[in-house]
């Protein structure tokens, strides 16, 4: 996760300036959602193709949010605590595998990833610079790699093998047709044909 | 803006489940779709990343990184080795090249 953040800090610098990167680690915390965002503003798409793209990519957030609503007490501001700190190690290292999760250890494995998240995105942008040119180092292959990765871990079963394998023929065939960050959008039509399979 | 809208939407889909008191969750069908988005949405992105080049498809020395990545993955390489090796790998192409 380390050095993920610090290339995302290399990356988002020629495009955001210094500041913006430091602040979106802080108050988006999400990879996918950052780099998610950052590759199709890197790519030309406009800022609400940027946005759509991040907030897809984190709507599994709800379905994780669904799963750990029982497991939480309390009234709505500690449940909200406990909540917040939620990324995708952590929720599911969390789950006791019998459908309940233990809150404490969600937000114990959440900490220090954050602040390695953001010390990650400081560094990155202070050395970026000196780096020369990304894509001389290949960092644009950090993009497509660490997205592989994340689909690996989730692309589980038939149906969201479909669903990626649907997701992927989309965007390609659009590529060429439409504005950028407009195919990975429309990807997201791969979900709902593919939710209809039997699982 | 861009980075505030999404802090936000993050923050949003983060807490509705837990918040929902009493509300009605997801029908079935929505979480269904829900599920499934982040896969569609990785692959594309894994495509349109390795692939693309403005409007056009091509391919090039980001394909062998991405083909390393693969590899790592399924021998279940952890995740610094997969990413920084596809960057070493497409830079040592490049260079070659």
């Amino acid at each position: 996760m380390f050095a993920i953040s610090i290339s995302f800090g290399v990356l988002a610098r020629p495009l955001m300036g210094p500041v913006a990167p430091i602040v979106m680690s802080i108050v988006v915390f999400s990879g996918s959602a950052q780099f998610g965002a950052l590759a199709v503003l890197i790519a030309g798409g406009s800022a609400g193709a940027a946005i759509a793209a991040g907030v897809l990519l984190n709507a599994r957030y709800l379905a994780m949010g669904l799963a750990l609503a029982p497991s939480l007490r309390g009234r709505a501001p500690s449940r909200a605590a406990f909540a917040m700190p939620t990324v995708d190690a952590s929720w599911a290292s969390a789950s006791r595998g019998d459908g309940t999760f233990d809150p404490w250890y969600l937000v114990g494995v959440s900490a220090p990833q954050y602040v390695g998240w953001v010390l990650g995105t400081v560094i990155g942008v202070l050395i970026g610079p000196a780096l020369g040119d990304p894509n001389a180092l290949g960092l644009d292959t950090l993009f497509p790699a660490f997205f592989l990765a994340l689909l690996y871990a989730e692309a589980r079963g038939r149906r969201r093998v479909a669903a990626a394998g649907g997701g992927a023929g989309i965007a390609l065939a659009l590529t060429p047709i439409v504005p950028a960050g407009l195919p990975i959008l429309a990807a997201a039509a791969a979900a709902v044909v593919a939710s209809r399979m039997r699982p | 803006m861009t980075i505030a809208t999404l802090a936000l939407a993050t923050a949003a889909l983060k807490l509705a489940g837990p918040l929902a008191l009493g509300g009605r969750p997801l029908s079935p069908k929505a979480l269904n779709v829900v599920e499934l988005l982040a896969s569609a949405l990785l692959a594309a992105l894994v495509v349109v990343e390795t692939l693309g080049k403005g409007r056009s498809l091509t391919l090039d020395a980001r394909v062998l990184g991405v083909a390393f990545a693969a590899i790592a993955l399924s021998r279940r390489a952890p995740m610094i080795v997969v990413v920084v090796g596809a960057a070493a790998v497409t830079a040592v192409a490049r260079l070659l090249s």
